[in-house]
């Protein structure tokens, strides 16, 4: 069966100069919306179910939609900071087919009327910002966008523009990507104002994730109707999903974003690397909340794996298998959190260390039936307190790991100790090459 | 966030004026590249990009390099200060001539990440953000790299190395001067 690949079909060997994205036909989508009304294409994108890839799934056309009409300037930021743990699918965009992202910006600004778009590259991808830079460079010089034209055609001046950060996950949430763009620490802002309303420097600002940018441009030369029967419910097209942990094939699978979990993870992935059953998985980046072995028959669709209580947010699933520790994987994530928490509301601030606390007592074989009960209410008086969603996305791993292997933390405190002693991280630690091609058959 | 504890013996220094000639005239230089890239009256949006390149000529962020990004954007010397302190990969004490951050996050341990680490420290006899008394490495441990289907990883120097086995890690090690 020969599935439909939009965004890892030059992945990972096919040259990602100008050169040779233009060879494969690269920007006939913006060469295509240059002779649409720009309104058109919103039309289109909203009519394709494009979801938001970075965690949320907000429908793109949608929140373009909430541009106020008659504010100028405009702007654009493209988050590409991928810093939620279990995620790395934006960084190959950026690596292997840089023009596809800058197409899908260029039409995207086409679009809306945006004149200037920033890319938010999180500080520590320092290739991926060399290699957006350099496509910037030829798409420039190519006369693509840059100067008073685009493609040397429509009049329409377009700066884009890559913004390094310097390490802080927070900054993937919108409202902190913008303060961080504009030179600040990273504390996000209340909402509302959305970012559509007032974002950049008070202006109008539309935040859209790689992943989903990168859609724009075959969304537009295939038509809607074509995207949204890729997908499934009311997400159209294919997804990326990033599979990591203990699987015998790990990578990044492009898929229909309707696709089952568990065929994603015993069949393209290879099952388990030891051939041991698997004993979690986190299906969505390490703040969806956790899934059993036996939960994980699903569809990966956002609306259907609702009803599994959790998400398929930012498409990074995390396998573990029996061999790992439920409390050391709960107190290392609750300790990304911690360090994480950027400080300013008090509930995440002071909620986030101790969960941490408490977890790595009970993993170290001191914790009380008490310390249990404290560590089941916390989450509780962390979500929806912050002004983000830190808070809630420190939250819902503990609530769901405990709630689901609380078995394992009665074990710790009654046997005062992890009786996984110097394994807690499982026994199949090992290096494999990673998948970076899309599917395989 | 990295909330650096700031103790009296390594503060360096100050001011501006105490700064090496020549290493400002190379910040000063850097400048209009860095400038292009944000509206004209927003100067103080280059901030970040501003303490990185001098991070990158004076090797630490000191109270007097903070100063001076601070003072070609025209921006107070504390919106430095707090910007610096803020972001894990400032440093805003001296660090050595390369800095070595090992990922321990869920997926890297999964694949050994958390045990490298900890191999590490035992062999450099170092704490986690420790420099080696020589001054050749500081290492840390760091959260997700975004690496996460090539684990375990690490930076060094800001470069990602993907896919480390014991045999690789030491052998990146020793290539460090």
């Amino acid at each position: 069966m020969s599935e439909t690949l939009i965004l890892t079909k030059r992945w990972p060997k096919k040259d990602p100069s100008l050169v040779g994205y233009r060879a494969d036909g690269g920007y006939a989508g913006l060469e295509k919306s240059l002779g649409m009304e720009p309104v058109a294409i919103v039309e289109q994108v909203k009519a394709s179910n494009l979801r938001g890839r970075g965690g949320a799934g907000f429908p793109t056309g949608l929140k373009w939609t909430f541009l106020p009409k008659d504010v100028r300037p405009r702007y654009l930021c493209i988050n590409a900071d991928e810093s939620e743990p279990g995620t790395f699918k934006d960084r190959y965009i950026c690596e292997y087919d840089p023009h596809m992202l800058l197409e899908g910006i260029a039409i995207t600004c086409f679009a809306l009327d945006i004149h200037l778009a920033y890319i938010y590259i999180r500080g520590e991808f320092a290739k991926q910002a060399r290699a957006l830079e350099k496509a910037i460079e030829e798409a420039v010089a190519a006369g693509i966008f840059g100067g008073p034209k685009l493609l040397g055609k429509a009049d329409f001046p377009l700066e884009v523009h890559v913004v390094r950060g310097a390490g802080a996950y927070i900054c993937g949430e919108e409202s902190a990507l913008m303060e961080s763009v504009e030179g600040k620490k990273g504390y996000p802002r209340f909402k509302p104002p959305f970012p559509a309303i007032i974002g950049l420097w008070g202006k109008p600002t539309i935040i859209n994730n790689v992943e989903t940018l990168a859609n724009v441009p075959w969304i537009v030369e295939h038509g809607a109707a074509a995207f949204a029967a890729l997908g499934a419910g009311k997400t159209g097209g294919t997804r990326l999903f990033g599979v990591s942990g203990n699987v015998k094939r790990p990578g990044v699978y492009e898929k229909p974003a309707g696709y089952n979990l568990k065929k994603l993870i015993m069949e393209d992935c290879g099952g388990t690397a030891s051939g041991r059953p698997v004993k979690a998985v986190i299906p969505g980046g390490s703040s969806s909340p956790v899934l059993r072995g036996d939960e994980i028959d699903i569809s990966l669709e956002p609306d259907a794996i609702k009803s599994a209580g959790t998400m398929s947010g930012s498409g990074g699933v995390i396998v573990m298998d029996e061999s790992v520790c439920m409390v050391r994987a709960l107190a290392r994530i609750a300790m990304f959190y911690a360090e994480e928490s950027c400080g300013q509301c008090t509930p995440c601030r002071q909620g986030t260390p101790w969960m941490w606390k408490i977890l790595e007592k009970i993993e170290r074989g001191e914790g009380t039936m008490k310390d249990l009960a404290l560590i089941e209410q916390l989450p509780g008086n962390i979500m929806g307190q912050t002004i983000c969603a830190l808070g809630d996305a420190a939250a819902m791993p503990v609530q769901s790991f405990v709630k689901k292997f609380r078995q394992e933390f009665v074990e710790h405190i009654e046997g005062r100790g992890c009786k996984h002693g110097e394994t807690a991280w499982g026994v199949s630690r090992q290096a494999r090459e990673a998948l970076v091609g899309g599917n395989r058959h | 966030m990295s909330h650096h504890d700031h103790s009296t013996a390594d503060r360096g220094p100050q001011e501006i004026a105490e700064l090496p000639k020549d290493k400002v005239a190379r910040f000063d230089a850097a400048l209009p590249e860095i400038l292009r890239r944000v509206p004209p009256d927003h100067k103080e949006a280059a901030m970040l990009a501003a303490l990185r390149r001098a991070q990158e000529i004076f090797g630490w962020l000191s109270p007097a390099a903070q100063k001076l990004a601070a003072d070609r954007l025209g921006a107070s010397a504390t919106r430095a200060e707090e910007v610096a302190t803020f972001y894990v990969m400032y440093h805003t004490r001296p660090v050595g001539r390369h800095v070595v951050e090992v990922c321990t996050n869920v997926s890297c341990s999964l694949a050994g990440g958390f045990d490298l680490f900890e191999d590490l420290k035992g062999k450099l006899a170092l704490e986690n953000g420790g420099t080696t008394a020589d001054g050749r490495i500081t290492l840390r441990q760091v959260e997700c790299l975004g690496s996460c289907g090539t684990a375990p990883v690490m930076l060094v120097d800001e470069e990602m190395h993907e896919g480390l086995t014991p045999q690789s890690v030491t052998q990146i090690l020793g290539g460090l001067k």
